[in-house]
């Protein structure tokens, strides 16, 4: 397939018409394979480039001889292009609906970005995939590092190596795997050092209406309770009436009598369908004019999305304490384990362990608990809050993620080394990007693409040291202990960083944002030791 | 203590049975399952005090009498009899004491000295901060209202300060200093007096040098469906005219209109356009104090639900309507601010008595106007303007002693929150933080000081609050140090000129202010404060700088070479220039706070209030600024060498944005001292 087929025109004069944060564009008009190319001559700084793909949906309407493009971004920005000739706008809207919705991965932008900063295959070093077992190797010698995946034979959406209780063997992991959902038997995910206990993750046992059950499962299950201290907590992330329905579809969740040792708590939590709904009310919510100060809470609490934010934060809470205050085991799975299950476990480690609240950290758990452990992020995020028709897999959990994790630096401003600038950065990267780190839906899938070797890291630019006054909080400084959150309704806000980004001003959070950073490089330039 | 205070007690309340503390007290935290602190409870004459039994801490709480709004004696249970003390100030306590008869004692008592009388059993009366007569007078002469006219611009040729209200013969809820249109004679000024309820004529409130539109205010008009004054005409007139870019102005009233039409049947109403030449009529629905009082109480019942779910809270906060108030308040200040900034129009505003919607709606409208008024100092001038000195009712709202319960009102807690939504809106606008709202909110009721006593001036002078009581101003000027916003820079794009809120749709923009109704549930609040974080940043920064100060002088004496040499020397590595290159930095942090106010009044060595602890700042003020003309011949070069630095790596084409972060500051720094 020729990108040059599905452009019916690739030039038009346009106008780009100002909102908050924009700049009007009067101009050239192009379209290329994966931009949209708007120049009001030589480099001007206010030209606009947009990569096709966060382009979410597209309306155009005709007025005499010329024409309106409405473009719905999926980082919420909308643009309207005023084109001139109704032909070329209609050929350039469906030139943007052709290319926007390509769904070949490697013909993907990613595939063909070559920034000169940049070298390919450098993020390999960056977050290696042992880091984490090398981690946790250095407080105890319990757990291994299996290889039993190493041809994603095992398991398709699992990396190929995984952290297990050194007592068990491949065979036995392969064996549990059989019974578990998509083959996601129970790893471990996060090791508290402080009292030794662990955090497991996997997907749903297999239990079916006739309660099977599998008895390599649960000596996988014994082994890990028992180099974690004897007492453990599965923690499933859907309601008691809800397993019972899966139990029908062969799923369910570990009976009580064949998992001596292990308590069992539901904490429903909310994905899929519902969760996509909730973040496209909320998006309509935050852009409706006509909605009055009288309406706007209830129509804010119809949304529930920050009931979602409380509900995750709190279920991530109770990890938290039960590893860190009584010294529970935790092991955590819905149905597949690969949404909410990843939602809760890395919540639960940036309240507990302060190695993930530094950039690098940050990153490392990103990469661990989301890309490596198989968030089908090409599904889930293949569209924003603007697409019309039914969404299919699409859901918001890492954007769920990452609110949550906003809360947390609202509420403890000076312990996360990130500030905001990186939360929108995932979010917009997560959707768009150019680089090749969120695509795919698994290891696997990056394996077969070729993305390591292909395309470039979003680490190693975020990494670049020009991006520090963005991303970096400038008033980070280290705070060994668990950040418990409050998740009262007073405590927890809307992210208006995020979803009222491109409805406000954006200055007035500029100059805050700069006159922080001013005010910590004096401190620095006045101390040069 | 509790001996001697329990006679005094005796002898306010007449008590019979002596007492003076009650042991074995919990203190149970509302929020959460938290173990209760067990303490003892004393009753002062002025604070309720619970002392907590735990001998390394022994954690006080202390509550002034006036502070508590209400109490409430629930149903004795197993454990003892609970008591709940709420709080003007949303602190709410829950206590439990063992003894039935103990709590009927103490609920007994404190609803008698919850609800004082007597301006003289106010806590002002016998407060006191150990300052001399002289410092105590001096803190009175703070804020000074003919100072901040003359600022304003008058008197000029169309505005002076007029004596017709001399020992309060016009009107006794206004002051003795008001500015009319020199056009307006005493003739006009009474005749319109006697068409305006209370007596509240028209009179300036805030003048716009740039744009000659002023902002003046009043009660509103006594015209029933018919009724006309030629005088009062007259008086709208002289207003208008006082203002020869506008053909016209603004009547804003800031009332629902079915409000004010119902105020026609009793004689009172509003100005009719056709009979006052050249006026555009404009209704802003602002509820009234009854409207406000039930709407707090609402949202308070929300703050105080336990463990609420994220619906029961947004629906709770909705169905009070006080964010919708907020709103109210705001857009009615925004629209007055740009007819007076953009359009140039003066504008007239009241609403029935013209003391609380116009009062708020005024000070707004000028916050929003003048940068000055963002200032620390600029703000306790605002509030003693627009408030104090217009006559706002603080006794009858706030219930600084027991009255009316139906005259109460969150009128200034209102205005207060307004500031703060709009601090939230624009971080680097302000000088102050929300402690310093907060504060004032609090002493509002607290009655600590006599800056808020009584419902007027004429009350105030009667009773001579100025001999006998502190003002707060004073007291706040003294710690502002607390009270400094980290992000406000005075010459930031924020904090010149007009601040324009977004308009529609901008509803999401309003948020619950957490750190006002529910700041005493510590849990609930961010954990760690930046704006702490900030200033001990700045402040550290400032003592390194004048530690490098000190050294610098020292070489300079040791090594002879005179300062003048080093621009010679542009080498980066050498030590020379790295020395100026240091202290090139401290304009942008001496500057704001020296500058911050942009007027001469207001810098701190100049402000007769300072006590002892100030003189150590003040003296670093004056280093810096004695040191302002080195830097400023330094900070060239130092944009030079920048300028290099930044672009040898890739032909500058790749670090646009860093280089126009680090440009402006020496720019600033030649700007501010040319």
């Amino acid at each position: 397939m020729e990108f040059s087929e599905l452009i019916r025109t690739g030039r038009a004069e346009a106008f780009l018409l100002p909102g908050p944060g924009q700049s009007p564009v009067r101009g050239t008009l192009c379209i290329t394979s994966h931009h949209l190319l708007l120049s009001a001559g030589h480099g001007s700084p206010s030209d606009l480039w947009l990569l096709l793909r966060n382009v979410d949906a597209v309306e155009k309407r005709a007025a005499g001889n010329s024409g309106t493009i409405t473009l719905k971004c999926k980082d919420l920005n909308v643009l309207q292009l005023e084109i001139e000739g109704l032909e070329e706008t209609l050929d350039i809207a469906g030139s943007i609906e052709a290319l926007s919705s390509l769904e070949s991965v490697t013909t993907s932008y990613p595939f063909f970005y070559r920034p000169q900063s940049l070298k390919l295959g450098e993020a390999e070093d960056l977050h290696p995939p042992d880091h984490f077992y090398q981690q946790v190797a250095l407080e105890t010698n319990g757990w291994r590092l299996s290889t039993v995946n190493r041809d994603f034979n095992v398991c398709a959406s699992y990396p190929p190596a995984l952290v297990v209780p050194r007592g068990i063997g491949d065979e036995v992991l392969a064996r549990s795997a059989r019974f578990r959902q998509g083959g996601r038997f129970p790893v471990l995910c996060y090791y508290h050092s402080i009292n030794g206990t662990v955090m497991l993750r996997s997907s749903q046992p297999l239990q079916g209406a006739n309660r099977r059950r599998c008895a390599e499962d649960e000596e996988l299950l014994k082994a890990a309770l028992a180099l974690g201290g004897g007492r453990g907590l599965v923690l499933d992330t859907r309601s008691a009436q809800a397993v019972k329905q899966a139990r029908i579809t062969g799923g369910g969740t570990e009976a009580k009598a064949a998992y001596s040792g292990w308590k069992r708590l539901h904490r429903p939590l909310e994905r899929g369908r519902p969760l996509q709904d909730s973040f496209v009310r909320l998006v309509e919510a935050c852009t409706d004019p006509s909605l009055s100060m009288d309406r706007w809470l209830s129509r804010l609490d119809g949304c529930r999305w920050l009931t979602h934010v409380k509900e995750a934060l709190t279920i991530a809470c109770l990890a938290a304490q039960g590893m860190d205050r009584e010294g529970v085991c935790i092991l955590v799975h819905g149905a597949e384990g690969t949404d909410v299950t990843l939602l809760v476990t890395s919540l639960t480690q940036l309240i507990l362990d302060p190695k993930c609240r530094t950039l690098r950290g940050f990153q490392s758990l990103l990469e661990r608990e989301w890309i490596q452990a198989g968030h089908p992020f090409q599904q889930r995020c293949a569209h924003s809050a603007y697409a019309q028709g039914r969404p299919k897999h699409e859901a918001p959990i890492f954007l769920l993620f990452l609110d949550c994790v906003w809360q947390l630096s609202r509420q403890f401003p000076l312990s996360l080394e990130f500030g905001e600038g990186m939360l929108l950065a995932l979010f917009e990267h997560a959707y768009a990007s150019p680089f090749g780190t969120f695509l795919c839906n698994s290891e696997k899938e990056r394996y077969l693409c070729e993305v390591k070797t292909k395309t470039h890291s979003l680490w190693s630019s975020l990494n670049q040291s020009k991006e520090r006054k963005r991303l970096c909080n400038p008033i980070y400084s280290p705070n060994p202990l668990a950040l418990w959150p409050s998740v009262e309704p007073q405590s927890l806000q809307l992210w208006a960083g995020l979803f009222l980004r491109w409805t406000r001003p954006p200055e007035p959070a500029q100059e805050a944002w700069e006159q922080l950073w001013k005010i910590v490089t004096e401190r620095e330039v006045a101390d040069p030791l | 203590m509790g001996k001697a205070w329990a006679a005094v007690i005796r002898t306010v309340l007449g008590l019979g049975r002596p007492w003076d503390a009650v042991e074995n007290v919990r203190l149970m935290d509302r929020m959460s399952s938290k173990k209760p602190a067990l303490g003892t409870l004393y009753l002062t004459a002025s604070h309720v005090i619970f002392v907590e039994n735990v001998p390394e801490t022994r954690k006080e709480t202390w509550i002034l009498h006036s502070e508590i709004s209400s109490i409430e004696k629930q149903a004795t249970t197993a454990g003892g009899c609970p008591l709940l003390i709420r709080c003007k100030n949303f602190q709410v306590l829950h206590l439990v004491v063992p003894q039935e008869r103990d709590c009927q004692d103490v609920y007994i008592s404190l609803l008698r000295l919850a609800r004082p009388v007597k301006y003289e059993e106010l806590f002002c009366f016998s407060f006191n901060p150990k300052l001399d007569k002289e410092e105590r007078e001096q803190g009175w002469t703070l804020v000074d209202l003919r100072e901040e006219y003359k600022r304003m611009g008058t008197p000029n040729s169309y505005w002076h300060l007029s004596d017709v209200n001399r020992d309060y013969r016009v009107c006794d809820s206004y002051p003795t200093d008001v500015y009319v249109p020199r056009s307006a004679t005493a003739h006009i000024i009474v005749g319109s007096s006697k068409f305006r309820s209370r007596r509240r004529f028209p009179a300036l409130c805030y003048y716009c040098k740039d744009t000659n539109a002023s902002i003046c205010r009043s009660s509103q008009p006594l015209s029933g469906f018919s009724a006309r004054c030629l005088e009062d005409e007259q008086m709208l007139q002289a207003i208008r005219r006082a203002n020869p870019g506008s053909d016209f102005m603004y009547v804003v009233d800031t009332r629902p209109k079915l409000n004010a039409m119902a105020n026609r049947a009793a004689g009172k109403g509003y100005e009719n356009e056709d009979n006052y030449a050249n006026i555009k009529f404009q209704f802003i629905g602002i509820e009234n104090i009854h409207v406000m009082r039930s709407s707090l109480q609402k949202m308070l019942e929300v703050c105080e639900l336990r463990s609420p779910s994220m619906s029961d809270f947004l629906w709770g906060l909705e169905n009070s309507g006080w964010l919708k108030h907020i709103k109210a308040i705001l857009d009615a200040g925004v629209f007055i601010a740009k007819a007076v900034a953009e359009e140039g129009t003066s504008v007239l505003v009241h609403c029935s008595d013209g003391w609380d919607r116009t009062a708020q709606v005024c000070s707004v409208a000028s916050l929003l106007l003048d940068p000055h008024y963002r200032t620390l100092k600029g703000f306790m001038v605002l509030i003693e303007k627009d408030w104090i000195s217009f006559g706002h009712k603080f006794h009858h709202r706030y219930g600084h002693l027991d009255g009316d319960p139906k005259e109460i009102s969150p009128v200034i807690d209102q205005f207060l929150e307004c500031v703060w939504q709009l601090t939230e809106q624009f971080p680097c606008a302000f000088e102050f933080n929300e402690r310093f709202l907060v504060h004032i909110q609090h002493h509002i009721y607290s009655c600590q000081f006599g800056t808020f006593l009584c419902n007027s001036q004429k009350e105030r002078r009667e009773l001579r609050i100025q001999e006998r009581t502190h003002s707060l101003w004073a007291h706040l000027w003294k710690n502002r140090a607390d009270y400094l916003n980290p992000l406000f820079r005075a010459d930031h794009s924020q904090a010149r000129g007009t601040l324009r809120p977004p308009t529609s749709p901008c509803n999401f923009t309003y948020k619950f202010w957490s750190g006002m109704y529910n700041r005493f549930e510590k849990g609930m609040q961010p954990r760690q404060s930046v704006t702490d974080y900030l200033m001990a940043v700045k402040e550290e920064t400032q003592q390194l700088e004048e530690e490098l100060q000190v050294l610098e002088e020292r070489l300079e004496k040791i090594h002879k070479i005179p300062l003048s040499d080093t621009p010679g020397n542009r080498e980066p590595g050498a030590p020379q220039s790295k020395c100026p290159g240091l202290s090139a930095s401290t304009p942008s942090v001496g500057n704001p706070a020296a500058d911050s106010g942009g007027q001469p009044k207001s810098s701190p060595s100049r402000s007769p209030s300072q006590g002892d602890d100030d003189s150590a700042l003040i003296l670093t003020q004056e280093n810096l600024k004695s040191s302002d003309p080195d830097l400023s011949a330094n900070s060239d070069q130092e944009s030079g060498v920048e300028d290099l630095s930044c672009r040898s790596p890739s032909g500058g084409e790749c670090l646009p944005s860093e280089d126009s972060g680090k440009d402006p500051d020496p720019d600033e720094a030649v700007f501010l001292t040319a």
